[in-house]
């Protein structure tokens, strides 16, 4: 073995994976250097996860040969892996939520019967002091904001001695500022020898925290290069396979009507806690409206309410509506969904959940189409005749890409899933229109087409409300932007007089606050 | 590095039926290769054995009869529980639904025989017993819409139940008059159910089910919003449909058709009401069901299928004497195979050797 090979801590070549027909990797290669960070960049769907996957013992490639530290390795599990001193965070933690940090960094360890856990207590602290991390290991989990369930499974990772660490898509669902503490971490651990792999679609962060850049399109591979000497724009060109213009329209428009409003709306989980509090705001027709937050602190419940499907413990939803001729603002809270939908009022709504709320997955687009319009024909069968009409047209218009209108949606992919759902909500021309986490696992082209599509309902006098992960993205294609915090309106700003920075703060606000008073 | 074989399992993409039939066709034959070593231990001629099988279900127009009767109560139910399985709601519990059925067909066949004319004793009759099995399915569901109980355990346990209450009745209530042994009277011709073809008139009302179930499911707007619950209450709820009357409603349904089940077993089958009137069906159909793929033309073939393997296995128990048991681990092997194959269908095996990957 040459010395040249030992400078590597992973060499992953020719890497090739099937999942039926569809090729997730194609004679793939990478190269992780020891001790460096390596951002591995990629649109949604060109086979990133697929890749590491199969490094952290997950999937098994069909062919290709993977080396660690210039030993050629079979990884068949994630036990493989972690002896190999390979650790993964997925996007999705896999944590006990009614453990604590320490009990969830030990589970599944080899060991005997009983846990020592002052021991472990110690040696979590020692590694989070050497690192900078900022972790109680004795809080349970329930009780973490995402980025501390994050931290704990970096921390998972790192007490099992992994050497190589692949993150994928850490900053997903954290603030700026949290984002930046992560950076920071991270470059401590690759000060301290540790090799690291960091998935992700985002430019600036490529630029900001990794030494080189490999990039994956549709599944095989494009290249990699030093980062000092990459720019946005190639990146983005060699991404997406062409140059693209990375500016969001915002139809400029006049803002219309009143055509939502909000007033001290409050909702319960399940468990009793408020995650809505006093929820005050409007909707106006020709604007859209971006709804921020970190994960968790109300939008899907503001979404539910809002569309009717939550039950709402105080407060009202007024709806602008014609009735007779005459405007009122009618209050949904307390009715069902068809009294909701005599009352005239029309509202569409776009939950995140695509194929698990808003799409019957096993269906076909005919029965997807009819799903919220089905009880609207007389009689006990349904007519699949108009919504086929419907499908065709929005095939055409949308260009989306199905074998037919009979493909069970759950086959198509993400961007396609998307496009059939707010095109149906779309369809029937709604006056309010409420979006979640619009372009969540899109590729670069369908995101913009769906930014394309709510500018033009902007522009058709809709009110829009759209509630996004991406601050950049907030910041573009809002008119104003509500910041929720903990279920309470932390704020209402104008894009264009505030800054990333300071939405990440009103984010976090309220939490701050407590722990003043605390 | 040494060579090493793995064989891992890859979801298939799509497959054409022309392989599906061919891998139950391969399933088939190793299921009677398998089952021939079985007669083989026995001491006896496997081919000879088969044949008779084949011979005793559908030999001889009196036994062709015999098996549509017993695939009659399967083909009824299996449609039943579809209604409820299509929703993700387990009902097992149509054993229970059966009995119900066939009690409360019972009060009018038992004791009001005289009371009403021919034609329209039948129908009170079946009104009786698909009300008495659509309660009985009523009740799991009414419980899991209001305090969320598991639906499994809950029509489980009310098959025991409704044995307990049979066997009640039987000692008790509805003991037939001088008889010295708890048991119920034979039912009174009136309350019998008239034969076509020789057999009673029950299989075409199955017949008729299939065709209409498969409508109900294709063509109506409570197909349509039982297939949405199933697939996602999220989605239910977000289309508007109200789930917890949805699910109520179609365990109505689904009871019904085993009470319905219940009723022409006790009417044109066994005449009378025993523990064993359900005989085992109500768990039976949930195979039936589920090899058909909830498709109701399947559950027709299946539930044939099934008939003939039990009429069959019961003719080699008095031709060969071989034991209950043992014929009844041959049905259940050759059950086994077929249902196995499904895993094939949807998946296969690929064997990768490591070298290979190295190259």
């Amino acid at each position: 073995m040459d010395g040249h090979t030992l400078d590597y801590a992973v060499q992953m070549k020719n890497i090739t994976k099937f999942f039926g027909t569809v090729t997730a990797n194609h004679q793939v290669s990478l190269e992780l250097r020891n001790g460096e960070i390596l951002a591995l960049l990629g649109e949604n769907g060109s086979g990133k996860t697929t890749l590491m996957n199969m490094l952290s013992g997950i999937y098994f490639p069909d062919s290709g040969t993977i080396k660690i530290r210039g030993r050629e390795v079979t990884i068949r599990s994630p036990r493989d892996a972690f002896e190999l001193g390979i650790g993964m965070i997925h996007q999705h933690y896999k944590l006990v939520e009614p453990l604590t940090a320490a009990e969830n960094i030990v589970l599944g360890l080899p060991g005997g019967m009983y846990v020592n856990r002052r021991q472990v207590n110690e040696k979590v602290r020692e590694i989070s002091r050497r690192y900078q991390f900022d972790l109680n290991p004795k809080k349970k989990i329930y009780s973490m904001s995402v980025s501390e369930k994050q931290t704990v499974e970096i921390l998972k990772a790192l007490y099992r001695g992994a050497e190589i660490l692949i993150l994928d898509e850490p900053t997903a669902v954290l603030t700026p500022q949290e984002t930046e503490k992560l950076f920071t971490v991270l470059r401590n651990m690759k000060e301290d020898g540790k090799s690291i792999i960091i998935i992700t679609h985002k430019l600036h962060e490529v630029l900001a925290i990794s030494d080189r850049v490999t990039i994956l399109r549709k599944g095989e591979y494009i290249g990699t290069v030093e980062t000092a000497a990459a720019t946005q724009e190639d990146l983005t060109e060699k991404m997406v396979g062409r140059p693209i213009s990375l500016e969001i329209e915002r139809p400029k428009t006049q803002r219309g009507e009143e055509m939502l409003k909000v007033v001290d709306l409050t909702c319960l989980r399940p468990d009793r806690v408020k995650a809505l509090n006093k929820v005050s705001f409007s909707a106006y027709a020709g604007e859209i409206l971006g709804i921020a937050g970190i994960a968790g602190s109300g939008q899907k419940e503001l979404c539910e309410a809002i569309a009717g499907l939550y039950p709402v413990s105080g407060g009202s939803i007024l709806y602008n509506c014609q009735t007779d001729g005459t405007q009122v603002m009618e209050n949904i809270v307390g009715q069902r969904s068809d009294q909701i939908y005599r009352k005239g009022i029309s509202m569409a709504f776009v939950p995140e959940d695509r194929l698990g709320m808003g799409l019957v997955g096993s269906m076909d687009m005919v029965d997807n189409v009819m799903l919220r319009s089905y009880r609207r024909n007389p009689g006990i069968f349904v007519d699949r005749k108009k919504p086929k009409e419907i499908s065709e047209k929005l095939i055409r218009d949308l260009e989306i890409q199905t074998p037919g209108v009979h493909t069970p949606v759950r086959r198509l992919s993400g961007g396609n899933v998307q496009k059939i759902l707010l095109g149906r909500e779309i369809a029937y021309e709604p006056l309010v229109l409420v979006v979640a986490y619009p372009v969540r696992g899109l590729d670069i082209n369908s995101s913009y087409k769906i930014y394309d599509m709510l500018g033009e309902q902007k522009k058709k006098g809709v009110a829009v409300i759209f509630v996004g992960e991406d601050l950049d993205v907030l910041m573009e294609i809002s008119d104003r932007i509500l910041v929720l915090c903990g279920g309470k309106v932390s704020g209402v700003v104008k894009p264009e007089e505030t800054t990333k920075e300071k939405l990440g703060l009103m984010m976090l606000r309220v939490t701050q606050d407590e722990e003043v008073i605390e | 590095m040494k060579g090493q074989r793995m064989i891992r399992m890859v979801k298939r993409d799509a497959i054409s039926s022309k392989k599906q039939w061919m891998i139950r066709g391969i399933a088939l034959v190793g299921a009677l290769l398998a089952g021939a070593f079985l007669i083989l231990s026995l001491g006896h001629n496997p081919l000879a054995v088969y044949k008779d099988m084949l011979a005793g279900a559908l030999g001889t127009p009196t036994v062709r009869r015999e098996t549509v009767k017993l695939a009659i109560p399967l083909l009824i139910t299996a449609i039943g529980i579809s209604f409820a399985f299509q929703m993700r709601f387990w009902n097992i519990g149509a054993e229970g639904q059966i009995l119900m059925g066939a009690v409360c067909a019972g009060y009018f066949a038992f004791f009001q025989y005289d009371n009403l004319p021919r034609p329209l004793l039948i129908l009170v009759m079946m009104l009786a017993g698909m009300i008495g099995g659509g309660i009985y399915g009523m009740i799991p569901a009414l419980f899991k819409a209001k305090w969320g109980t598991n639906e499994t355990l809950f029509t489980l346990m009310l098959n025991y139940i409704a044995l307990a209450f049979i066997k009640y009745l039987k000692n008790g209530p509805w003991k037939a008059p001088h008889s010295q042994f708890p048991k119920m009277a034979m039912l009174d011709d009136r309350a019998r159910l008239g034969k076509i073809l020789g057999i009673h008139w029950g299989w075409i009302l199955a017949l008729v089910l299939v065709v209409l179930a498969y409508f109900y499911f294709t063509k109506t707007k409570q197909g349509y919003e039982i297939s949405v619950v199933g697939e996602s209450t999220d989605t239910a709820r977000y289309a508007g449909i109200p789930v917890s009357f949805v699910l109520i409603r179609t365990m109505i349904l689904s009871g019904a058709l085993a009470g319905l089940a219940g009723m022409l077993q006790l009417a044109g089958s066994d005449y009378t009401i025993t523990e064993s009137t359900a005989g085992g069906v109500g768990f039976t159909v949930i195979t039936v069901a589920w090899m058909a793929k909830m498709n109701s033309f399947g559950m027709l073939a299946v539930a044939v299928f099934i008939a003939v393997l039990e009429r069959g296995s019961n003719k080699i128990q008095t031709t060969f004497k071989i034991p209950a048991s043992a014929a009844e681990v041959l049905t259940g092997m050759i059950l086994f195979f077929m249902l196995g194959c499904e895993f094939f269908i949807n998946y296969k095996l690929v064997v990768s050797k490591r070298e290979e990957a190295g190259a």
